[in-house]
């Protein structure tokens, strides 16, 4: 698959993946409130899309490079980290859910991880995964869902007074330790909360399936 | 599972998606969340929001070769991954890491009580404690946090009951005696940020020793 095809044939390329959604559950229009990055990393992680993950390169390369820089970095190893962290995204693919996840979340974690293992000789310790079968069928409300409950977040972080938005910034840039995380950050996680335990709940009601056939 | 009712306090779920926790909190709180499923989602709303101010940020402008370099990348082989280890038992994943995938080493503190230290270091230790049913763990302040969470059986101090799954978190303000339910023997994984104060006279002598 070459990179260099026309932005319509890249489009509709990337619009096809949407269909892998059921149709019979909800009410589906093509690319409906679901995000063009959920759309291009879907299109990564069910058809190897390279074109797709160009666009992905270039909306959060920039974004990642920014962000790791204000975390304190330099502008050589903020590339490297990018490079890293995209093909992490390229190699783990099959692992973004986006019943519980966002691209942006998702490549927020694998970043955080990259800058840990670079400081820490262990690593970061992690939960144990779950995972989904290869046959899962997403459930398009809970995507939907998760999309619009993520796209409300946005909303109430542009909202917020500079000084506060800064705050919540440092905070996840890792600039204030838990100890200085004392207030909520006044977000609005709770709904998001809520939403990914739908997820996880379905989630836990498949794999008991599998191993109950 | 679904009967834990002591919870990751909302500023450490954020510090662990942040990644500022020290190891030895971050191993606790990873445990708690691989048993947990109310916390696994406030982890995951935590990484949303961390994703929400990496989206919202000013981007930085990359060298001309980045781009292509990457695609260039995508044929080569996967980079070689730190297998996720597995839980074994009662322990979860992030504890089996913790003992490297081996046994406890469980060592005497007296009284039918045992520890397993997993890490000690300047940020503060990690260890595995095993308290008899009935006993007590030796009455003990701390200068810093200490997390302690149940893996197997139960206890209770001044500030309520903890099983499976419960996580108690105390700061130096508390002043506890954590004595094991009945039943099974209770197994805790327990971190401090800093080395655990006794106040009977005996086992501060004997805190270098056992580096508690």
């Amino acid at each position: 698959m070459t990179v260099d095809m026309t932005r319509d044939e890249a489009a509709a390329r990337t619009q096809r993946p949407v269909r892998f959604v059921k149709r019979e559950k909800r009410t589906v229009t093509d690319g409906q409130e679901i995000s063009d990055q959920t759309v291009w990393m879907l299109a990564v992680r069910d058809a190897r899309d390279k074109a797709a993950f160009a666009r992905l390169f270039d909306f959060y390369g920039p974004r990642l490079k920014g962000f790791v820089m204000r975390g304190g970095m330099d502008a050589a190893l903020a590339e490297e980290i990018v490079q890293d962290v995209m093909l992490t995204v390229w190699h783990k693919a099959a692992q973004f859910d986006p019943e519980r996840a966002q691209v942006s979340g998702w490549i927020y974690q694998i970043t955080r991880n990259r800058q840990i293992d670079t400081i820490r000789r262990t690593g970061r310790a992690m939960p144990e995964e779950l995972k989904h079968e290869d046959e899962h069928e997403p459930d398009a409300g809970q995507v939907l869902a998760m999309e619009q409950e993520a796209g409300k977040l946005k909303q109430a972080l542009g909202r917020l007074k500079p000084d506060q938005r800064a705050m919540i910034e440092k905070a996840y840039l890792g600039d204030l330790t838990h100890q200085e995380i004392r207030e909520q950050t006044g977000l609005p996680l709770g709904t998001i909360k809520s939403r990914i335990r739908l997820g996880l709940e379905r989630l836990r009601h498949e794999l008991k399936e599998l191993r109950e056939p | 599972m679904s009967n834990i009712t002591h919870h990751i306090p909302e500023p450490m779920l954020a510090a662990y998606a942040a990644g500022t926790l020290p190891p030895v909190f971050e191993t606790v709180v990873a445990t708690h969340v691989s048993m947990c499923a109310a916390c696994r989602a406030g982890m995951q709303a935590h990484e949303i929001a961390g994703g929400a101010v990496l989206e919202a940020g000013d981007g930085a402008d990359l060298s001309d070769a980045l781009k292509s370099d990457v695609l260039a990348l995508l044929d080569g082989p996967a980079p070689e991954d730190r297998p996720a280890p597995k839980r074994k038992g009662i322990y979860p994943g992030p504890v089996m890491a913790a003992l490297k995938n081996r046994e406890p080493r469980w060592k005497s503190l007296g009284m039918g009580v045992r520890q397993s230290i997993l890490m000690d270091g300047p940020d503060g230790s990690l260890r595995l404690l095993h308290i008899p049913p009935g006993r007590a763990v030796p009455d003990h302040g701390h200068n810093g946090i200490e997390m302690t969470l149940v893996l197997q059986g139960s206890f209770a101090d001044e500030t309520g009951t903890f099983g499976v799954g419960d996580l108690e978190v105390a700061d130096e303000e508390l002043e506890h005696t954590p004595v094991a339910g009945e039943g099974l023997p209770c197994i805790c994984l327990a971190a401090t940020d800093a080395p655990l104060r006794f106040r009977t006279l005996m086992p501060r002598l004997l805190q270098p020793l056992f580096r508690i």
